[in-house]
């Protein structure tokens, strides 16, 4: 396979979840570029108002994953792009059982109506590098060919693997769909807007004792980058999707400006369990395995399949923290500024001393 | 004023490195590899704590420096002993104070290191690693000294009346990781790890309760509590041997007579170098 892919352009393209941040900006992303004819919007709740600006050239369908059967059919569609996964269970819209219900049931259903659908020829599935588990036996770094040794605690990394044997069975079912799965890592940047870019806002950020997980984050840019490629070019396969090096939790901490507060680490789970059972917190199990084990992938398959290197996890990193600098806690000038001041004040003293001597 | 006007104050240019690291450190201004390897931290912080005990406590006497490369991947072996694994410690210190290329070993560790917490966060940063393939090999590609310790707990944990006999290598998995990435591999024998804490009795069933591979009982612990904790201050001889050259084995990495005849060609070295340090050191706690 050439790197980059061969190039070819779909007709008509159906991407799921544009009421939400990222399949709102993808079907826009899509709908900008001349080489697309068609794009719809699928999704069933009303866009939230901050991205409903961003759709005025995308042709909304408002239906539920399990009606996108007839949809498929009608518009000779030959491109579906499944966004619509909830990654936090949210309170005020049923909780975790809705969750389950539209990342398991939906892709479910959604995968079935692509198996009936003639004319479609790629697909393409969001993941989460979610899909590798954590356990203490884990290698230090992914690739995607590694299996996950203990099934995750958390809801949203268990609807992953869920997921992703769907569409395993849907590749045997029909080889003759190009399918392509991105396992994304957390999303960051100035503007999205996700579990972890939150905990990273809190002033006083809560951690685990005796634990420094190492973390990778992607920027949302990028991540629109690899979806419009995996669009237009054809990537059949599993990919790793995120910014090349590591950023220590404490280092993210302190590079945000934030405090660490260390928490143990039962009595860290039952908290979550008692916020969640009270109703509020999107700080889930998926967190607490995160911040234990931390996760690291190889994205080597991405760069040479692809020919495309996403930005750093620091510089991603830095972009959100540039967003978010004016709620910072500690600043670097502070820092420098404390580090002159003992730096002079020694030297007085010093000086002093010496003088008497 | 800067450090560079007064260029013959020593303290000045101190007290500035200290602050300007405690700055870095506080903003976190540093770089962490894919493994968790802190190099800063390790090198401001733990190398010099280390070495006191490598110095001043145990008195470490080095030979075979020469046998580890300058620059470039490979694979030290070594055996393991004295129930904490602080030769493995002892053996990084060796080989970043000692060799002319201050190389950091990466250590391979047991997954009860990484269960369990503080400890499993400094092995991470100091460039420890879960013992596994992937692992393994993923550091030897990358040009990395790899320090193993296949008799695991085995090892480690034996009772002091079978002090320096190797035990069982396991499956040979450290030998499939050298062969597939054409690494050399260079066995070290460490003698003095094993007076340390001499087990003289192991509890099984309060170890089995605690969820742990063996409870040591030594002439101090767990009589004296945490003074029980303090190292005996024996005599140290590290012994790195000529290395066993893997690149012409690539292709065999999976054949079992091949791996299990280099594991044991690996083993038996050790074993003979660990009779010679023997004899070169008959008080323990000798000078």
């Amino acid at each position: 396979m050439t790197p980059g892919g061969s190039a070819s352009p779909p007709g008509v393209v159906v991407v799921t979840g544009v009421s939400r941040y990222l399949g709102a900006h993808v079907a826009a992303r899509l709908a900008t570029d001349p080489r697309i004819d068609r794009v719809i919007g699928v999704d069933v709740p009303e866009p939230t108002p901050e991205v409903g600006g961003l759709l005025d050239r995308v042709e909304r369908v408002r239906v539920d994953a399990g009606a996108v059967g007839g949809l498929l059919a009608d518009l000779d569609v030959d491109t579906v792009v499944h966004l619509a996964l909830v990654s936090a269970p949210d309170q005020q819209h049923g909780g975790r059982a809705a969750m389950k219900e539209q990342n398991v049931i939906g892709t479910m259903q959604l995968l079935a109506a692509c198996q009936r659908a003639p004319r479609l020829r790629k697909l393409v599935v969001r993941s989460s590098t979610a899909a590798y588990g954590a356990s203490f036996r884990d290698p230090a770094v992914f690739t995607e060919e590694t299996e996950p040794r203990e099934v995750p605690r958390g809801g949203f990394g268990r609807d992953i693997l869920d997921i992703e044997g769907y569409v395993r069975g849907f590749r045997r079912r029909r080889p003759d769909v190009t399918a392509t799965v991105l396992r994304f890592a957390p999303f960051i940047g100035s503007t999205a807007d996700t579990t972890l870019t939150r905990y990273f806002s809190l002033p006083v950020v809560p951690t685990i004792f005796g634990r420094d997980a190492r973390l990778q984050f992607l920027h949302f840019d990028d991540a629109l980058e690899v979806l419009h490629r995996s669009v237009i070019e054809d990537h059949p396969g599993t990919y790793n999707v995120a910014g090349p090096g590591v950023l220590a939790l404490s280092q993210a901490i302190r590079r945000a400006g934030r405090i660490a507060v260390p928490v143990l680490e039962p009595g860290l789970s039952g908290a979550v369990a008692l916020a969640r059972a009270m109703g509020y917190g999107r700080y889930g199990l998926d967190q607490v395995d995160l911040f234990v084990h931390g996760r690291v992938v190889d994205i080597s398959r991405l760069e040479r399949e692809y020919a495309f290197t996403p930005r750093s996890t620091a510089a991603a990193f830095d972009d959100f923290i540039r967003a978010h600098h004016g709620r910072a806690v500690v600043t670097r000038e502070q820092l420098a500024a404390a580090e002159q001041l003992v730096l002079d004040g020694i030297r007085q003293v010093r000086a002093a001393i010496g003088e008497r001597s | 004023m800067t450090a560079a006007e007064q260029p013959g104050d020593v303290w000045d240019r101190r007290v500035a490195s200290g602050l300007a690291f405690l700055r870095r450190r506080l903003a976190g201004d540093y770089e962490v590899d894919e493994f968790g390897f802190d190099p800063e931290l390790t090198e401001a912080i733990f190398h010099p704590l280390l070495r006191r005990l490598y110095r001043d406590w145990f008195r470490t006497e080095v030979s075979g420096l020469e046998n580890v490369p300058t620059d470039g991947a490979g694979l030290v072996v070594g055996n393991h002993s004295g129930t904490v694994a602080l030769d493995a410690l002892i053996l990084s210190t060796a080989l970043h104070h000692e060799h002319p290329a201050h190389r950091f070993l990466r250590l391979l560790g047991a997954d009860l290191v990484f269960r369990m917490p503080v400890v499993s966060e400094v092995a991470r940063k100091t460039g420890g690693t879960v013992a596994c393939n992937p692992d393994a090999e993923r550091l030897l590609r990358g040009g990395e000294l790899v320090g193993v310790f296949p008799e695991g707990f085995k090892g480690i944990g034996k009772l002091y009346a079978e002090r320096y006999k190797l035990q069982r290598f396991g499956r040979g998995g450290f030998v499939s990781a050298a062969l597939r990435t054409g690494t050399p591999i260079i066995p070290v024998a460490i003698v003095g790890g094993e007076e340390i804490y001499p087990m003289l009795a192991d509890i099984k069933p309060l170890a089995r309760l605690l969820k742990l591979p063996y409870f040591p009982v030594t002439p101090t612990f767990p009589w004296l509590g945490p003074l029980g904790m303090v190292p005996l201050p024996s005599k140290w001889l590290i012994e790195f041997c000529p290395a066993i050259p893997t690149a012409h084995l690539t292709d065999s990495a999976d054949d079992p007579l091949v791996v299990f005849n280099l594991a044991d060609q690996v083993r038996e070295t050790i074993q003979q170098t660990l009779h010679q340090l023997l004899e070169r050191r008959p008080d323990p706690f000798g000078p």
